[in-house]
């Protein structure tokens, strides 16, 4: 009994401020609000940036998730450490950390610049490091727990059948841990859909370059309500469809 | 289970403790006296919340403050006028409001949320400023449209609609897409002074406060806009007196001193 309460009140924490806004929200404008040119921009920035950062999780997490998972290399634990942190840190500590290393004026950033005309700060491109930042994490620790479950042994008879290493991978590895990718890489973009702090620290707040949906929500709160509401409806939506998308597979990881 | 809630109590027990500990050392050293300042020996605790342009003087200002009325805690916050008026709008308890423009202090008149007339108590001007050394070469407003990205507030905040202002009358039209819009003065500065936003317009005051970190550019009275800020308890006050002390101290001559040495103008 006392159960069912505790989590009838845990259902309510997550459901009282959805149906809050819900209630608030004024309907009879949402679609106007929505497909304004700033409401549009921000959407489409917003979907842009975070289907990339996804991409490059993907791309890098990937192997890192291996070397996490199934190598012996020294220092692993600090080296998982690092890859976490961005998880643990306050996103605005992460923009003024990418600041540090990217901005004009840090070693790296000018020397991008003077040599190939670079420059990630206020730039999309530059809103896309910064959600890759905060959401690769997302992803390496959930594709490192998927590879440690494997059972090796089908990868060793594979193997031993003939299987060249990327062929083993490509055709028995990827397939077992593909519920791990799939759920990796939807909570890397569920992440970096939400990303503000580490966003308009690095990128800066530039309508139809970097403003993404969280920060336009955060200027037109003062202005126009009714449209960061209509705003806030949309991220609210896809987190929830992410959530419930998801609880089978983490179900069925465990 | 004994065990358990014995420690839970000896637990409690010692947060309380400390917690009454860290509540007596916030009140400063105590009580030799009383202060020969006007409605000495008020109590209580208020909440003021001012725009960002006004945190460095403010805060010298409730350092002098606590010294003529040690019994009263005064806490702030800091923020874009708009933004704290649409959280005070929504029930944000605030004993008193200093906002950048009338704009705000209006949505708040409006509503019968003030106490009395709201009080001018200062007034502030804008600024370009730059990165040290302008390596920009930046000389006026004019130049900011083809500078790069350049750091403005919101564009409904005070300090961007002033900006905004300043930019009109000087005839410069800037690209949408080189503007950066930060979400108070302090980041709209701070986007010049640690970001790579090429130079911003920001008030005199925040220029002034961040000292060598940004250089300062100054507007030509003909495209210069003055700003005035104001003060009003609010009727949601919970310490009516307290409040009412604040305000007068800035209309007083040691609040305004305080005001005219950190670069502020008398009310226009």
């Amino acid at each position: 009994m006392a159960v069912v309460v505790l989590a009838a009140v845990a259902v309510a924490f997550f459901a009282v401020p959805l149906i809050g806004l819900l209630q608030r929200a004024n309907w009879s404008t949402v679609w106007t609000d929505l497909t304004t040119e700033q409401s549009l921009d921000a959407l489409r920035l917003s979907l842009v940036c975070s289907l990339s950062a996804a991409a490059l999780a993907i791309v890098f997490g990937t192997p890192l998730a291996w070397v996490l998972a199934r190598t012996e290399v020294p220092g692993r634990a600090l080296l998982r450490g690092l890859v976490l942190l961005p998880m643990v840190l306050p996103p605005v500590v992460g923009g003024v950390a990418l600041l540090a290393a990217f901005s004009l004026r840090s070693p790296l950033g000018g020397w991008l610049h003077d040599v190939a005309g670079i420059q990630l700060t206020f730039s999309t491109p530059g809103a896309v490091l910064a959600e890759t930042f905060v959401a690769m994490p997302f992803y390496v620790i959930t594709v490192e727990a998927g590879l440690r479950s494997v059972d090796q042994r089908y990868e060793r008879a594979a193997a031993s059948l003939g299987a060249g290493r990327l062929e083993v991978f490509r055709r028995v590895t990827l397939p077992l841990i593909a519920p791990s990718v799939v759920a990796g890489a939807v909570l890397a973009w569920a992440r970096a859909l939400g990303e503000f702090g580490a966003t308009i620290t690095f990128a800066g707040n530039i309508a139809g370059r970097t403003q993404t949906l969280p920060l336009a929500v955060y200027l037109q709160l003062e202005t126009d309500q009714d449209a960061a509401i209509a705003l806030s409806l949309v991220l609210l939506v896809v987190s929830l469809v992410v959530l419930v998308s998801l609880r089978d597979r983490w179900i069925a990881r465990a | 289970m004994t065990l358990g809630r014995r420690l839970a109590v000896v637990v409690f027990a010692a947060l309380c403790l400390l917690v009454a500990g860290c509540g007596s050392d916030a009140e400063g050293p105590s009580a030799t006296t009383a202060s020969n300042g006007s409605g000495s020996g008020l109590t209580g605790s208020i909440t003021v919340a001012a725009a960002s342009s006004l945190t460095e003087v403010f805060t010298a200002l409730g350092d002098e403050f606590r010294s003529a009325q040690p019994g009263i805690e005064v806490t702030f916050t800091f923020n874009a006028s708009s933004t704290m008026a649409a959280q005070i709008l929504e029930g944000a308890p605030v004993d008193v409001f200093a906002p950048a423009d009338a704009v705000n202090m209006e949505k708040l008149t409006d509503e019968g949320l003030v106490v009395d007339e709201p009080v001018a108590f200062a007034s502030n001007e804008l600024v370009i400023v730059t990165k040290p050394a302008n390596p920009a070469d930046i000389v006026g407003l004019h130049d900011l449209a083809t500078a790069g990205v350049i750091s403005l507030c919101g564009a409904d905040a005070p300090c961007g609609k002033f900006a905004q202002q300043a930019l009109d009358g000087a005839g410069t039209v800037l690209d949408e897409s080189n503007v950066t819009r930060g979400q108070n003065a302090k980041a709209t500065l701070g986007a010049v002074a640690q970001g790579d936003a090429v130079a911003g317009i920001v008030y005199v005051t925040d220029a002034r406060a961040a000292g060598d970190s940004v250089e300062a550019i100054a507007i030509p009275d003909d495209q210069q806009v003055v700003v005035t800020y104001s003060i009003a308890v609010l009727a949601g006050t919970s310490n009516v007196d307290a409040a009412e002390a604040w305000v007068a101290f800035m209309g007083s001559e040691a609040g305004q001193a305080i005001l005219a040495s950190f670069g502020f103008l008398p009310p226009a």
